[in-house]
């Protein structure tokens, strides 16, 4: 017992930890404001893609999507951190990490806004339009704001998931929350930085999983 | 025409192929025995839970819902190497495939739990009570009136989380477990050429396109429409 408080809840080096950790903290809030605004855009445009009447457009997105949530992450990641190199291009870790992210997370966000876009009955497209709006006009006044509203819980959990899925930046030495933690587990021998930011992690994290398990609960009811 | 035959000595060079091909193919081996075990252990043990909670004993709900936000919320890197640094400190040696196993079982664990929850209880009260009328006992509605209906529901959600989390089996890398991008990083720093990530990269696209394709089929055969 006092082995596993001294090495995972070890308050004096949590405290000397802590400044080095709060940067990580920042650097990784810097990520989401980057890479979640890149993900919701690049989610609709492939959304609006796989949903043309164009068969051509259909394939390449259809194709895109699937690709890109074929490869893990990190490995994408990788790929354009160590790899673009040997194309002459170099990369910073930030804008390997906004690629890696912009393209994982599009392909997420644009089949939740697809299944919401097909929620919405073909009614309120006909409806819209004998109006005399304009085919983007309704998809942007008419048909979103209802499949917005339909996937919600689905925006919302895929979400959270980029916000975890940023630690892996810390592979690419991205000094963010975890790869500052990691740093301070080297620097001291002893588990708890990690602990702190996994605590860090759950204060962030826990009240939206929360919210997400009731906002499941009342659409499926 | 140079600049093209050059982007191929990089990133399609043959002779690296041919040299780095058996490592690749043992990198997909770990790949896969490693995601099997997950995707065994996570949904079995998200089952039992799942079906524990049903008893509705009140301190045991209360813990299994701490296990699942806890699992839900934070990112797997960090659960990996707070468990592959931490242990060991307290005497507790696990090798480094083991901790990856360990790590994603319990959150394939933490959200199959929540989906077959939901499922659990998107079945009706009447199914119940009309199951318990008929004199089936509380076990018995459960495994052949309420479960079989509940499965069904939870199989378009549960595939795709299935294949996120066993993508995360690229996570071993930072500890050192021989899987694919292990490998390919590996021989990509002995030959100083990238060919060798973009086999790692095509060697996942191969496994995972026809899980990503068979999850997209499901999801329009068992149409879990929430309207």
């Amino acid at each position: 017992m006092e082995a596993i408080i001294q090495q995972f809840f070890n308050l004096a080096i949590m405290e000397r930890a802590l400044p080095l950790i709060l940067s990580g903290l920042r650097e990784t809030i810097l990520i989401c404001v980057l890479v979640i605004p890149l993900g919701l855009a690049g989610g609709l445009a492939c959304a609006i893609m796989s949903l043309s009447r164009l068969r051509v457009a259909r394939w390449v997105a259809v194709a895109g999507i699937d690709f890109f949530r074929a490869i893990p992450p990190l490995v994408l990641l990788i790929f354009i951190y160590a790899g673009l190199p040997f194309a002459g291009l170099r990369p910073s870790p930030m804008t390997a990490v906004a690629i890696a992210f912009f393209l994982n997370t599009s392909s997420y966000y644009g089949e939740i806004y697809r299944a919401g876009i097909e929620s919405v009955g073909q009614g309120q497209w006909d409806a819209a339009r004998s109006t005399g709006l304009k085919g983007y006009q309704t998809l942007a006044y008419v048909v979103l704001p209802q499949a917005v509203r339909n996937v919600l819980p689905d925006l919302v959990s895929n979400t959270v998931e980029v916000v975890k899925l940023t630690s892996i930046a810390s592979v690419v030495a991205l000094p963010e929350l975890l790869y500052s933690a990691d740093m301070a587990r080297s620097v001291t021998f002893n588990s708890s930085p990690i602990v702190l930011a996994a605590a860090i992690y759950l204060v962030m994290l826990w009240p939206v999983v929360r919210l997400i398990s009731r906002l499941e609960r009342r659409v499926a009811a | 025409m140079e600049a093209w035959s050059r982007f191929l000595d990089t990133f399609f060079n043959w002779i690296i192929i041919e040299r780095y091909f058996p490592a690749i193919m043992k990198g997909v081996v770990v790949t896969i025995e490693i995601a099997g075990a997950v995707v065994v252990t996570g949904t079995l043990l998200g089952l039992m839970l799942a079906i524990a909670r049903t008893f509705r004993m009140l301190p045991v709900n209360a813990l299994i819902v701490i296990f699942v936000d806890v699992f839900r919320a934070l990112p797997p890197l960090v659960l990996v190497l707070l468990v592959y640094f931490g242990l060991p400190n307290i005497g507790i040696n696990l090798p480094s495939f083991a901790v990856l196993w360990l790590v994603l079982s319990l959150v394939l664990t933490a959200f199959a739990e929540e989906i077959f929850w939901a499922g659990i209880l998107s079945i009706p009260k009447g199914q119940w009570e009309a199951a318990r009328s008929t004199g089936l006992g509380f076990l018995a509605t459960l495994a052949f009136i309420v479960l079989p209906q509940a499965i069904r529901l939870t199989v378009p959600p549960l595939t795709n989380r299935t294949i996120a989390i066993t993508k995360n089996t690229a996570l071993g890398t930072v500890i050192g477990v021989g899987e694919i991008l292990n490998q390919a990083t590996t021989a990509q720093s002995f030959s100083g050429n990238a060919t060798p990530l973009m086999m790692g990269a095509i060697a996942y696209v191969i496994l995972f396109i026809p899980v990503v394709v068979l999850g997209r089929l499901l999801e329009t055969r068992f149409a879990w429409r929430r309207v």
